[in-house]
């Protein structure tokens, strides 16, 4: 089975760098961490840990209340989509600095069952679980970069950036 | 995190303190539709103004709870949708439609009130 990999915005493809150090460059060679932190995602409650560091992390980069919001939503969307359908995995979150532009990078990983048809997944109001198949679409509308990279069997990995203006 | 509901004449006041899990939504649903029955509540006010996220479940979750309760024969309005959770949503494509919304906890009564009164007048007999 191949991987799945759909880039959706101008955006280099960002091979999975593992965890990258904070101040040194990942694997595009072009991004520098500024600061990163992980959260684990095993139930509800993680989820509103997640879009809560997330809140907090990129206001430290000077985003507006209303990217915030729409920043914090995102996470939320993501985390929840690791509990409901691969149980558990990883919200991943990154300031970073590309030239003279610094962002926020939300990576939501996980092990779970994967997407059998990503295109389709990423069409509004498709879902495969009681939701209003908002979850990815929705993503992808509030933040400016949006890719995902998703294997059926071996899981999920959805990133999503959003540049400071 | 559970919701405190205050009883304010006939309605129900679901004031929302802090950050809610979707657990604390659906805890929140459940109490306000059993609640609405054995208070014989005619309307019911759910005050997001401490939200700062409204999320697809959230949103979902709020208008089961106003469906649901249609149902059980009240009248639900939620109140204090911040600007930004509003920007969100409609980024979102969230609508919430057919749920009433008021501007704040005030604007939230009156809308009830004004209900209420409107169904008393049609329920109250004609005139030969």
């Amino acid at each position: 089975m191949q991987t799945r990999k759909l880039l959706l915005a101008d955006g280099e493809n960002d091979p999975v760098d593992a965890h990258a150090q904070p101040d040194r460059f990942t694997a595009n060679g072009r991004d520098r961490v500024l600061e990163e932190i992980a959260v684990q995602i095993h139930c509800d409650t993680d989820i509103v840990a997640a879009r809560q560091k997330g809140r907090v992390l990129a206001a430290s980069l000077g985003f507006s209340s209303s990217e915030l919001t729409l920043i914090a939503t995102a996470i939320s969307e993501l985390a929840r989509n690791i509990v409901l359908y691969a149980k558990q995995g990883e919200i991943v979150l990154r300031l970073y600095e590309r030239g003279e532009q610094r962002g926020v990078m939300v990576r939501a990983r996980d092990r779970g069952p994967g997407i059998p048809d990503v295109r389709r997944a990423l069409q509004g109001g498709f879902s495969t679980s009681r939701s209003l198949g908002l979850g990815l679409p929705g993503v992808r509308r509030l933040m400016d970069e949006f890719e995902i990279e998703s294997r059926v069997g071996h899981g999920t990995t959805v990133t999503a950036r959003k540049w400071r203006r | 995190m559970e919701v405190p509901i205050l009883k304010q004449g006939p309605y129900l006041i679901a004031s929302i303190q802090s950050a809610l899990s979707d657990a604390d939504l659906v805890q929140l649903r459940d109490a306000l539709v059993e609640q609405v029955g054995r208070l014989r509540s005619r309307g019911v006010i759910v005050d997001v103004t401490a939200l700062d996220v409204m999320d697809s479940f959230a949103t979902r979750t709020l208008r089961d709870i106003t469906f649901m309760i249609r149902l059980r024969g009240a009248e639900t309005v939620i109140v204090g949708i911040q600007p930004d959770v509003a920007f969100t949503m409609v980024q979102l494509g969230l609508k919430l439609e057919g749920v009433p919304t008021a501007l704040d906890l005030e604007e939230g009564i009156a809308f009830l009130s004004k209900k209420d009164n409107g169904a008393n007048k049609e329920a109250a007999p004609r005139g030969r």
